[in-house]
């Protein structure tokens, strides 16, 4: 279980939620309201104050690494280090069968990153997430280059990953797709993150 | 080998004549260069000439404090120049910082090195052998430093979502900048490389030519070159380094994260 205590971080209001192993959590709000702002100070990736345990485990007891090994922080447009597809991959292997269910070419292992479009790009950094097994993950809007099948296809597997535990946090523009993947929604309204 | 020439005021004069056409030049060319070429050549001349009479002080004296002092002001000089080559600089203190206490740290080991074991001047601060080693590490060590420092902190700004992609999947600090650390290093060492590569063929150093102008045996003076490249080499590698191991630790922060709002926008 994931919770969170009195986070706060640049204009948003301390803010606290618990989220069970299994649940998905949804967050809305206009664009620049602080949804993303919100994902990183949980991955501990920019400077926030408060609490936040993973069961009893507290954040600040462990490094940041192992810490962001458990509480994955996936970015809308998440970035790529090396110039081949599979050198981001650490057992390529073992996510081979997952890329055809998502619409990606088999192939695409062997490819350079800058032949990958962006859809193709959101798909593949899911599977990197996904691949070191973590306890959260945290989604910034990991459908937004997806058409209709492949966002399917993002929400089934997710969905999958939770029947084994996987607690998310699962940001997204569309109400329609809060409503669909969520148990519980949030929105951020003026710096305050609201229940709805 | 034939002694050593000296020159007059009448012959500076002479050689002057050449400025004199390239104002010309820029005249009649519109260049409109003409007044930082008449401005630029009277601060060599004058800038020279005080180093001249300020070195045949020091060398008069052979104090150790005076010696010393002159090195500190070498060094807060290049220290300044360091922070103005960057594109963009850290916050606060540390692009000043960072960049003189690195140099500074391994123009003098390298040069305290060089006086107390192959030199062996005597005093080993003698400022006839501190001074000119010094100057010409620092000056290696300086362009070294500012090209990685520069090299460093643009990339990690343009790369910022290579480098949080890394961290967010539980890398550390050290791993997510390897990428951009290496970068620096190596553009902050291929120049002294470079160098080392081309020098003889293409060019012949200005210390060794010095050395022959002045009546020393060409293969002596060689020596003297071959000492100074190696001692250009460790202080550049020293210094480089340290000021990017420096930085890519000043760029993040001790829960792995990076920082860029250390940097000026």
């Amino acid at each position: 279980m994931l919770s969170l205590r009195g986070l706060t971080t640049r204009n948003l209001k301390p803010f606290s939620l618990e989220v069970a192993d299994g649940e998905c959590v949804s967050v809305q709000g206009p664009s620049g309201s602080g949804k993303s702002l919100l994902l990183r100070a949980i991955a501990d990736l920019d400077l926030n104050q408060g609490q936040a345990f993973l069961d009893e485990r507290e954040r600040a007891s462990m490094p940041a690494p192992e810490w962001r090994r458990q509480v994955v922080y996936l970015a809308t447009d998440a970035g790529w280090w090396a110039s081949g597809v599979v050198e981001h991959f650490s057992d390529w292997a073992a996510i081979e069968d997952s890329l055809a269910p998502l619409g990606l070419d088999p192939a695409c292992g062997g490819w350079p990153v800058s032949r990958l479009s962006t859809g193709e790009r959101q798909r593949l950094a899911l599977l990197r997430a996904l691949a070191l097994s973590p306890r959260v993950l945290l989604l910034d809007e990991p459908t937004s280059a997806l058409d209709e099948a492949a966002t399917a296809a993002v929400e089934a597997l997710i969905a999958r990953h939770r029947k084994t535990g996987l607690s998310t946090i699962w940001v997204s523009h569309s109400r329609e797709q809060a409503q669909r993947v969520s148990n519980r929604s949030y929105e951020i309204r003026t710096g305050g993150v609201v229940a709805l | 080998m034939t002694g050593y020439i000296e020159l007059t005021i009448l012959d500076l004069a002479l050689a002057s004549l050449l400025i004199l056409i390239n104002g010309g030049l820029s005249l009649w060319l519109r260049l409109k260069l003409e007044r930082s070429l008449a401005l630029a050549t009277l601060r060599m001349i004058v800038q020279l000439t005080a180093i001249g009479f300020v070195l045949k002080a020091l060398f008069l004296t052979v104090s150790p404090w005076l010696t010393g002092g002159a090195a500190l002001a070498m060094i807060l000089f290049a220290g300044r120049e360091i922070a103005a080559r960057q594109e963009r600089k850290m916050l606060g203190w540390w692009s000043y910082g960072l960049g003189v206490s690195c140099m500074a740290t391994a123009a003098f080991v390298v040069t305290i090195f060089a006086l107390t074991t192959q030199l062996q001047a005597d005093p080993w601060y003698h400022p006839r052998f501190a001074l000119p080693i010094l100057g010409m590490v620092l000056g290696n060590t300086m362009t070294s430093i500012s090209l990685g420092l520069d090299r460093l902190t643009s990339s990690a700004g343009r790369e910022r979502a290579a480098i949080e992609a890394q961290l967010a999947l539980g890398a550390t600090r050290q791993e997510a900048m390897r990428p951009f650390t290496r970068l620096a290093l190596r553009s902050a060492l291929m120049p002294t490389i470079n160098a080392m590569a081309a020098t003889g063929l293409v060019s012949l150093p200005g210390m060794m030519t010095g050395q022959i102008l002045s009546g020393v045996d060409p293969v002596e003076a060689t020596k003297y070159q071959i000492l100074i490249m190696f001692l250009i080499a460790g202080g550049t590698g020293l210094g480089a380094v340290t000021a990017v191991m420096g930085g890519m630790m000043r760029l993040t922060d001790e829960r792995h994260r990076l920082r860029l709002d250390r940097l000026e926008e």
